[in-house]
């Protein structure tokens, strides 16, 4: 039972940084049809960003420095996503070969520089000595990270929906990754909500990155792109343009991978290209997807 | 009688294949001009160019004074244009309140406000509601507008279109898979946008007998040309019309 409950916190732990990757994917997706293989790279830049907050601006770890870590690579990760879409999505929209040419372009260009600059070894990401400890459940040991993962990625999806459910722009957010023309023939200046969504987008991965950074020991300047692998698995398991289809995707990819790994040994990975492949042969559109275009 | 709408030498070409060419019409404020035409006369297109999706290759469009050649799809929006399309224009995923509340917070300015809870806008709920009773959907705001009927969803439509406060309104194909018995009502709604609510409606519509009843006057596409704009009897009894459109039998 114990190691039952071990695996399944681990397993709903790493959903929840799938979910911080996939989250801004589908949205991006779902709103722009914007296939964004940058995506990793504000995944990286986050967690470099959070990195240089937690040994250069304080570099004795506490709490609040990880949180300003995360919020510092969230932002940072947010106003790259800004820029990107700003100075090149923006001029092809519609143009979806260049729109993945020239994402692929941009996530290579960010991991050579970053490569450059700071060397290809992962760098290990300070935490607060707390990180370090467990929480006893009945007779299972669980590592206390796992539950930050958690926490955050429910705080952000939270906040995801209020914003999608609660505000004005939340409303034409949704309403663009069903029908964008409709919302343009409203009067609706339909690209002020790209730039928003890319920076939300850009959040949530920004702070995954600082995460994901504890998570698997170290930040790198490649750890945006096998992470990027399986926000698009989760992306497409969960449905384009649904944040709630990410996060129940998120939790079934992390739950069924660590369960397959601990009693299939080592076959995780596969499994979640099973489950990969019945979805698209069942129900191409994903568990909750939305998009019409 | 003022002009609401002026479109001159109004052409569209794709590839070479001239879609649309030298269309040049006036509407006048508060009029129902029917557009008829074969499929492939470019009826979709004249809407495409008139609401922006597409960019005429030549000719000008005026809103009123104001010419709205140039401007991008939303901007003609605020200027005080709005459509629906011959495939729904509504968001299925979206309750029925909320498809209007967006045309509604849109008519209202600050759309894009993210600090301000959307409900806080009671004014703009308001006009959400008030648009949903008149095409007789009010009771049924809390649903998703994808669970609704061919014929409410059409009814959505022009909720939607009398919560954005335009001024013209392009109706694409309304009746489309309507049934039969649903027909007269959802005309007797369009009607009311002119009669009503003031605003300025061109309608394609293949229902010859809905146009022939709502129409002040009705235009005829033939091959991307306008054969002629007329009153509903004289396009009927017009022999060129019959012939490229009609039928000879009518």
């Amino acid at each position: 039972m114990s190691t039952f409950l071990l695996i399944l916190l681990t397993g709903v732990g790493l959903g929840a940084l799938y979910f911080l990757v996939a989250s801004g994917l589908s949205l991006i997706y779902g709103l722009m049809g914007v296939l964004n293989f940058a995506h990793g790279a504000f995944l990286t830049i986050g967690a470099f960003t959070g990195l240089w907050i937690s040994t250069k601006v304080f570099p004795n770890p506490t709490t609040w420095t990880f949180i300003a870590a995360m919020i510092a690579g969230g932002i940072a990760a947010g106003l790259f996503a800004l820029l990107m879409e700003q100075l090149v999505i923006n001029r092809l929209y519609n143009r979806h070969i260049d729109q993945a040419l020239v994402t692929v372009g941009v996530g290579l260009v960010v991991t050579a520089l970053l490569a450059g600059w700071f060397g290809s070894d992962a760098r290990l990401f300070p935490t607060p000595l707390w990180f370090m400890k467990a929480v006893t459940i009945g007779e299972a040991i669980i590592p206390i990270d796992r539950f930050v993962y958690i926490g955050v990625a429910t705080i952000l999806l939270i906040a995801m929906l209020s914003i999608l459910r609660f505000t004005r722009i939340g409303l034409i957010i949704r309403a663009g990754v069903e029908n964008r023309s409709m919302v343009s023939a409203l009067g609706i200046n339909v690209r002020l909500a790209f730039s928003t969504v890319f920076f939300i987008g850009g959040f949530a991965a920004g702070v995954g990155g600082v995460l994901i950074s504890v998570f698997s020991y170290g930040v790198s300047p490649q750890m945006g792109g096998s992470w990027l692998i399986y926000g698009f698995i989760v992306v497409v398991v969960g449905g384009m343009g649904s944040i709630t289809g990410s996060a129940i995707a998120a939790m079934l990819i992390g739950v069924t991978n660590q369960f397959a790994n601990y009693y299939l040994t080592g076959l995780g990975d596969f499994v979640v290209v099973i489950i990969l492949a019945a979805v698209l042969l069942t129900k191409p559109s994903g568990l909750l997807g939305k998009v019409n275009h | 009688m003022n002009s609401a709408l002026t479109v001159s030498n109004l052409g569209l070409t794709i590839g070479g294949a001239k879609i649309l060419e030298g269309i040049t019409l006036s509407v006048n404020q508060n009029e129902t001009l029917g557009i008829i035409g074969p499929n492939g006369a470019g009826k979709t297109s004249l809407f495409n160019l008139l609401s922006g999706l597409r960019e005429a290759t030549t000719g000008t469009i005026h809103l009123g004074e104001k010419e709205i050649t140039n401007l991008k799809p939303h901007q003609r929006a605020q200027a005080g244009i709005a459509r629906t399309f011959q495939t729904s224009s509504i968001f299925p995923f979206l309750t029925l309140l909320e498809n209007v509340r967006i045309a509604a917070q849109v008519a209202d300015g600050s759309s894009m406000n993210l600090t301000k809870g959307a409900d806080k806008y009671k004014e703009v709920l308001y006009r959400a509601s008030a648009c949903l009773e008149q095409v007789g959907l009010l009771n049924k705001g809390a649903l998703f507008a994808g669970a609704l009927s061919h014929g409410d969803k059409r009814r959505l439509e022009i909720a939607i279109v009398l919560a954005s406060k335009s001024d013209v309104v392009l109706l694409d194909e309304p009746m489309a898979g309507m049934s039969v018995e649903n027909i007269p009502a959802l005309v007797e709604i369009i009607r009311s946008l002119a009669t009503v609510h003031k605003k300025t409606v061109l309608i394609v519509e293949h229902h010859m007998e809905v146009i022939l009843g709502l129409a002040d006057r009705i235009a005829v596409l033939n091959y991307g040309e306008l054969l002629t704009i007329d009153t509903p009897q004289n396009v009927m009894d017009n022999p060129t019309v019959q012939s490229a459109y009609l039928g000879a039998e009518l």
